[in-house]
């Protein structure tokens, strides 16, 4: 037999890790039709304009990379795409957004000093990432309360309550 | 909490004891500094292609944030070449012991009223602020370490002991107030002997080591903070008192009782500065960045206004609201800053996973840029290792994201449960930590919005 205190000490985090795991497999939101885009995407003084993109998953997504002042390249973290434009010229590359999530584009030619910084995000929808994140993020803090309350390692001895 | 002493081991007293194994390790270092300001000062002014940029802000950077503070503390400033070149004419001695008569310093005492950490937290903004242009340019890179020896040779001939290093290094006060977490310590065998010890060698020095050159007696130490591994207590004390101990890890967060303002508002100033350097240079903001860049003009002074006032004022008034509602909601009797120096500890395991997460991604994205720069590190067509040829690709795409996301959850889950733990140890406080724990939640999310696949 387990004592009432014993068995709190096992479901608080036996609570939150279930919360956690179902969190992170409970569908969010649905996955609307796909469709085909085109996108013309201007890269300049160190920017992409637009810098933020949003399709859906399924879309047939084709980019117009456009270098406006040097060479600049765009290389799509997470999909095997990788685009080249010459000063004034534009470069297409087209793929399935067939995996949903947020996935960070920079350029892939050297182009000055801020090239390493040189950086856009690409959002496939329904992209719940961060949803998810953020809830596990809320769960980690009610562990963090629980884990202090079970296992105290400051001596009560510091302040005093007021009356 | 259990340790494990180090130096129980024969062989690794006899190795930490000696300066000879450190000394190596610091002498390669300075070459390879030497290489560095090279490169950065007449090499090539493209930042990838570059031996000072990528050694420096990626190589570096990320050792020191993924390996060196987290798991061995200060480690680092124990073989850092910048202070050598000023501690060496400051003793008049290369790496050996002392000599009688040795030395050109005049060695006054640092002033009093610049002791703690302002000046450093001062340094550290100030490099901040010309990120940008420091990261991304070589021979800003190079002006910035050459300035910083030259501070540091300065102020070794003038003050006493490692006056910048304990003081002023923009980076030492980051270290040292993360090297809390690190699983390593030097601490002393038994307070007692230390109380007997009348001549305190381990702070005034003797023939076989220097008196602590950061400025700590090691019999009073109870966190890593400011000391600086550099083993000179080990060397001079004559009873064989002093260890080098592995610990559980955070064991120095425990500690409790209010932390000293400089203290508190460096936990801040480190949270906030991770918090702004993940937006700016991991988001998709371009037009920051460009302002950050373009230091002297319109658009960086609004730049470095913003920066300033959110890591120096904002964040720290959010805290301090939410310390304010905490004691309210839990009716202990404390002043707001008192509650948030003691608190302030807590923060250091979410500020350090936030700039873990944020080193990580700037590492894999560009840690290809090593192998070239390696291979022909002063830009002069030469193929050292082979590697002159690796084009670019980043690492880690898939896996990374899910990687940073664990790391942020789980300094946000220490934080929380250290919040708790110091609220537990203020009597009927644990409301206390609530309100804390709602913004350490929020700005989670926020780096979570910026680095999240």
């Amino acid at each position: 037999m387990t004592s009432p205190s014993a068995r709190r000490v096992i479901l608080a985090p036996l609570l939150i890790g279930l919360a956690a795991i179902g969190w992170l497999l409970v569908p969010l939101r649905p996955a609307l039709a796909p469709s085909s885009r085109t996108i013309r995407i201007e890269a300049g003084n160190f920017e992409y304009f637009p810098s933020q993109l949003t399709v859906q998953r399924g879309d047939r997504v084709t980019l117009e990379l456009v270098a406006r002042d040097v060479v600049h390249g765009l290389h799509l973290d997470g999909y095997a795409v990788d685009i080249t434009a010459d000063p004034g010229q534009t470069a297409r590359a087209t793929f399935v957004a067939d995996h949903a999530g947020t996935f960070t584009f920079r350029c892939s030619i050297p182009c000055g000093p801020l090239h390493p910084f040189m950086i856009g995000k690409l959002r496939v929808d329904p992209s719940d990432t961060l949803a998810r994140a953020a809830g596990l993020a809320l769960l980690a803090v009610l562990f963090g309360a629980w884990l202090a309350r079970a296992k105290a390692d400051i001596p009560a001895t510091v302040g005093a309550a007021a009356p | 909490m259990t340790s494990y002493e180090l130096t129980r081991s024969p062989f690794a007293r006899a190795m930490l004891k000696s300066r000879w194994p450190q000394l190596a390790v610091q002498l390669g270092l300075l070459g390879g500094l030497g290489l560095v300001i090279a490169s950065g000062l007449l090499g090539t002014p493209v930042g990838s292609r570059s031996f000072a940029i990528v050694m420096v802000w990626i190589v570096w950077w990320a050792a020191l944030m993924l390996v060196a503070v987290p798991w061995l503390g200060r480690a680092w400033c124990s073989v850092c070449p910048l202070p050598l070149p000023g501690e060496w004419l400051q003793r008049g001695v290369i790496g050996g012991p002392p000599r009688r008569g040795s030395g050109s310093a005049r060695g006054l005492r640092w002033p009093r009223r610049l002791r703690g950490m302002w000046v450093q937290n001062g340094a550290f903004l100030a490099v901040a602020i010309l990120s940008l242009p420091v990261l991304t340019q070589p021979r800003w890179t190079g002006i910035l370490l050459v300035g910083l020896i030259v501070a540091a040779v300065a102020l070794g001939l003038i003050f006493e002991r490692r006056a910048f290093c304990r003081y002023v290094c923009p980076v030492g006060g980051f270290i040292g107030l993360y090297s809390q977490v690190a699983p390593v310590e030097v601490r002393v065998r038994d307070a007692a002997v230390c109380a007997a010890h009348t001549s305190k060698t381990c702070y005034t020095g003797n023939e076989s080591g220097y008196g602590c050159p950061w400025n700590v007696f090691p019999g009073s130490l109870q966190v890593n903070t400011y000391c600086g591994l550099c083993m000179e207590c080990l060397r001079t004390c004559p009873h064989d008192n002093v260890a080098i101990n592995l610990r559980p890890v955070g064991a120095d967060l425990t500690q409790a009782g209010p932390r000293a303002m400089d203290e508190a508002f460096k936990a801040i100033l480190l949270l906030g500065s991770g918090l702004a350097y993940t937006a700016l240079l991991l988001g998709p903001w371009g037009r920051a960045r460009a302002a950050a860049a373009a230091v002297g003009s319109g658009a960086w002074l609004l730049y470095a206004l913003g920066f300033l006032t959110f890591v120096a004022a904002a964040l720290p008034a959010l805290l301090l609201a939410a310390t304010r509602l905490g004691l309210w909601l839990s009716r202990i009797r404390l002043t707001p800053i008192a509650a948030l120096r003691t608190l302030s500890p807590a923060l250091i395991p979410l500020g350090l996973s936030v700039w873990i997460a944020f080193s990580l991604s700037f590492l894999l994205a560009n840690l290809s840029y090593a192998g070239p720069v390696l291979s022909d590190p002063l830009n002069l067509g030469w193929n050292l290792l082979g590697t002159a040829g690796v084009g670019w690709a980043p690492l880690g795409q898939v896996l990374f994201p899910w990687l940073t996301i664990g790391i942020l959850i789980a300094g946000l889950a220490w934080s929380s449960q250290r919040l708790g733990a110091i609220a537990e140890g203020l009597r009927g406080g644990p409301r206390l930590a609530w309100p804390m724990r709602v913004v350490s939640l929020m700005l989670t999310i926020g780096v979570l919005a910026v680095l999240a696949p």
